[in-house]
């Protein structure tokens, strides 16, 4: 191709072309255009939707146990064997077993070994514990007939919620026939009441789904995340601001850069593994806690955070430098009072992604032990705990039915957890957005 | 020291001669370094250069600037006028590899002296910019910010006496006591600018810099911009950049013409524009280019 080919022929004038077809394919091809928007933006608000829906359909009953109240009579021989009214000695009691009777005169007719078991199935092993709490905040209980609505095992929290098909072969449903008309009867009779889950949200895992709660988990997450981004957010903005404004452009910055950006795309199990090897192995941090969680998931986050800092200082217009600069400001004072607060906004942003990508994480958290079952409620980072994703999963993987409806709970609750910081997060972006 | 003074006192000979004489018109001539008239300089600049890497944007730039007086720098675009401007209270340092051989003194400072504190400079001598560029902050925060950081007020009343007298030389005052608390990106474009003027006074500087304060403006906000230039020019000195030529006519006294990184001529106002000496100086104020 030479110049001449490029260059119109003298003398001829070029004019634009008007011509229908034109104008008609350019406003095809605007609408075909605004058109792909609207399928995306349909496709992705269907999907959000039908996930949505499926994990509120199958989990909302969750937030709902069912309890069988009984007229439990508190004899002193069972739960008092010292007979002192003392705790020490009322917390010895066998509650389970006083409630389990007060079940069973209810249903005189059964007798043999089997229907007995049968029907102590009936009750959460934990039911004996309301009692108990009852009794131990009031011993003058003990001798009297209280109504106590005490937890029903999980089987018969799935048949009252209906999750039991009753129209399988009795074979293959974990309650049998004669169970079935148990339940009827106590239905009918008014024994069976369902109540807000309270329990949920304040227990921690257990192997019975009636008394597993997400309440460890979440404060293994609340720990976890406050950890992670107490130790990030200072540590990515200071070497964000570092970077950006004072450090010199040279080679050595230059490879730092590169290697902040590439640290943004390693895969977590890297680092769950880095955090095993290094802070339980080298350092000797205990296993599973909160602490290591969260350093590790600070590590994770700090790129985001790093990289999310640096692009909004770099868009902070020079003319507010200049004018700082103008008055007299130091490069410090440039920075702390004009460019940083201006930046604001685009470092809650970072910080946003980046906890939000902690808070889902489960990988790396996995690799450093926080995997465990955990029964009790952590009170301290250094208290072995688990945290929402993992405990999702676990119970994902426990073969109980009602674990189904408590794995779609937990990861409702997760999400609120999450909107909810997410929320707090956009309010103080707000709080620091200005104009100019 | 005593050289540049030497140095000087010719010149000033020799530029008396010139005003009296013919015009000369030799373009090969280098700028004459003249204090024409008696003035004190409160600003002077020997063999300024200037490089943005590896090109060089001035070419041995010597100028003297006149205290309480208006010095107005003119030429095309490109020619080096904002990048002598911003020597002057060192601004291009925040450039990154900018850098700027020569002498440029502040009375009988050198402003390159490394053992200069810059920040210090920069209240000494304040500047104004292209676009107004107000913080967005209230307006009496934009006003305040200065003397806060210079620790120039003891307590709150002292503070409320400079932003008043502040705004009150930049002409602002009635329009904006009232909405103090407002902020100061809210105000029009040539309210912003006279914001801009009185954040720059309010640190009290000797000089002004002002980077073609109006060009963002319409004419009747330029206008009071123009009258307050004239008002300022009682307690400060202030040199200004401008394309306009009939706003460099109306608003100085000196007047220096910028060609191509070289100064190429400067004096009274009155003579650049009636009597230019260079052919450059000549063919651009008569519009023939720039």
């Amino acid at each position: 191709m030479t110049d001449a080919a490029l260059v119109a022929p003298v003398g001829k004038l070029r004019r634009p072309d008007l011509s229908e077809t034109r104008i008609r394919r350019r406003y095809a091809a605007e609408r075909r255009f605004r058109l792909y928007g609207i399928l995306a933006i349909g496709f992705a608000v269907f999907m959000l939707g039908f996930l949505a829906i499926t994990v509120v359909a199958q989990g909302y009953t969750a937030f709902w146990q069912t309890r069988i109240a009984l007229d439990v009579t508190i004899v002193p021989a069972k739960v008092d064997p010292q007979n002192t009214r003392l705790p020490e000695s009322l917390i010895q009691g066998d509650y389970q077993a006083v409630v389990r009777e007060s079940l069973r005169e209810l249903f005189p007719e059964v007798d043999s070994r089997a229907d007995r078991r049968a029907l102590n199935d009936f009750l959460s092993n934990a039911a004996g514990d309301d009692v108990r709490d009852m009794v131990l905040a009031n011993p003058a209980l003990v001798g009297q007939t209280v109504r106590v609505e005490v937890l029903a095992s999980d089987d018969i929290d799935m048949l009252a919620k209906g999750r039991v098909d009753r129209n399988v072969a009795e074979a293959d449903r974990p309650i049998k026939d004669q169970q079935i008309g148990w339940y009827d009867k106590l239905d009918k009779e008014g024994h069976v009441v369902s109540s807000f889950n309270t329990g949920f949200f304040t227990t921690g895992d257990s192997r019975e789904p009636e008394q597993a709660g997400v309440g460890g988990a979440l404060m293994g997450s609340l720990l976890t995340i406050l950890t992670a981004i107490i130790l990030s957010l200072p540590i990515s903005v200071a070497a964000a601001i570092y970077l950006e404004e004072f450090a010199p452009k040279n080679r050595i910055t230059d490879i730092i850069e590169i290697n902040i950006n590439n640290l943004a795309a390693v895969p977590s199990i890297v680092f769950g593994l880095l955090g095993l090897a290094v802070l339980l192995g080298f350092f000797g941090l205990p296993r599973g806690a909160p602490l290591v969680g969260g350093l590790v998931l600070s590590l994770m986050t700090l790129p985001t955070i790093i990289i999310a800092t640096r692009a909004a200082l770099k868009a902070v217009p020079p003319s507010i430098r200049e004018a700082a600069y103008g008055v007299g400001a130091s490069k410090q004072q440039v920075v702390m009072h004009h460019v940083l607060p201006l930046a604001m906004p685009g470092v809650m942003t970072g910080a946003i992604i980046g906890t939000a990508r902690a808070m889902g994480e489960s990988a790396a958290v996995l690799m450093i032990g926080m995997v465990a079952f955990i029964v009790d409620i952590p009170k301290a980072i250094t208290d072995p705990a688990t945290v929402l994703p993992v405990q999702i999963f676990l119970w994902a993987d426990s073969p109980e039915r009602a674990f189904v409806e408590r794995t779609s709970a937990g990861i409702m609750v997760m999400l609120v957890f999450l909107v909810l910081m997410n929320a707090g997060a956009v309010v103080i972006r707000r709080k620091f957005e200005r104009r100019w | 020291m005593a050289l540049a003074a030497q140095k000087t006192q010719q010149t000033a000979d020799g530029g008396k001669m010139d005003i009296g004489g013919a015009v000369l018109t030799n373009p090969n001539v280098k700028p004459a370094v003249a204090a024409r008239v008696g003035e004190a300089a409160k600003m002077t600049s020997r063999k300024v250069c200037v490089f943005y890497g590896p090109k060089q944007a001035l070419f041995d730039v010597d100028l003297d600037v006149p205290s309480r007086q208006v010095t107005a720098l003119i030429g095309p675009s490109g020619c080096g006028k904002s990048t002598y401007l911003r020597c002057l209270n060192r601004m291009n340092d925040v450039i990154d590899n900018c850098r700027v051989t020569g002498d440029i003194k502040l009375d009988s400072e050198n402003i390159y002296d490394p053992k200069l504190d810059v920040v210090m400079l920069r209240a000494r001598i304040g500047m104004v910019f292209q676009k107004p560029n107000p913080f967005p902050k209230s307006i009496y925060d934009n006003i305040a910010y200065g003397p806060r950081i210079h620790g120039m007020a003891h307590d709150k009343t002292e503070l409320d006496e400079i932003v008043q007298t502040s705004l009150e030389r930049a002409g602002l005052w009635n329009e904006a006591k009232d909405r103090l608390a407002q902020p100061g990106t809210g105000l029009s474009g040539g309210q912003q600018q006279r914001l801009c003027i009185a954040r720059a006074i309010a640190v009290s500087p000797e000089v002004i810099l002002m980077d073609e304060p109006c060009s963002a403006l319409d004419p009747i906000a330029t206008a009071r911009i123009e009258e307050l230039i004239d008002e300022l020019r009682e307690n400060y000195t202030i040199i200004i950049v401008t394309h306009s030529m009939q706003q460099a006519a109306r608003v100085s006294q000196k007047t220096a013409f910028f060609h191509l990184g070289v100064l190429v001529e400067w004096g009274d106002t009155e003579q650049i524009f009636t009597a230019p000496r260079d052919e450059r100086t000549q063919g651009y104020i008569t519009g023939r280019f720039g």
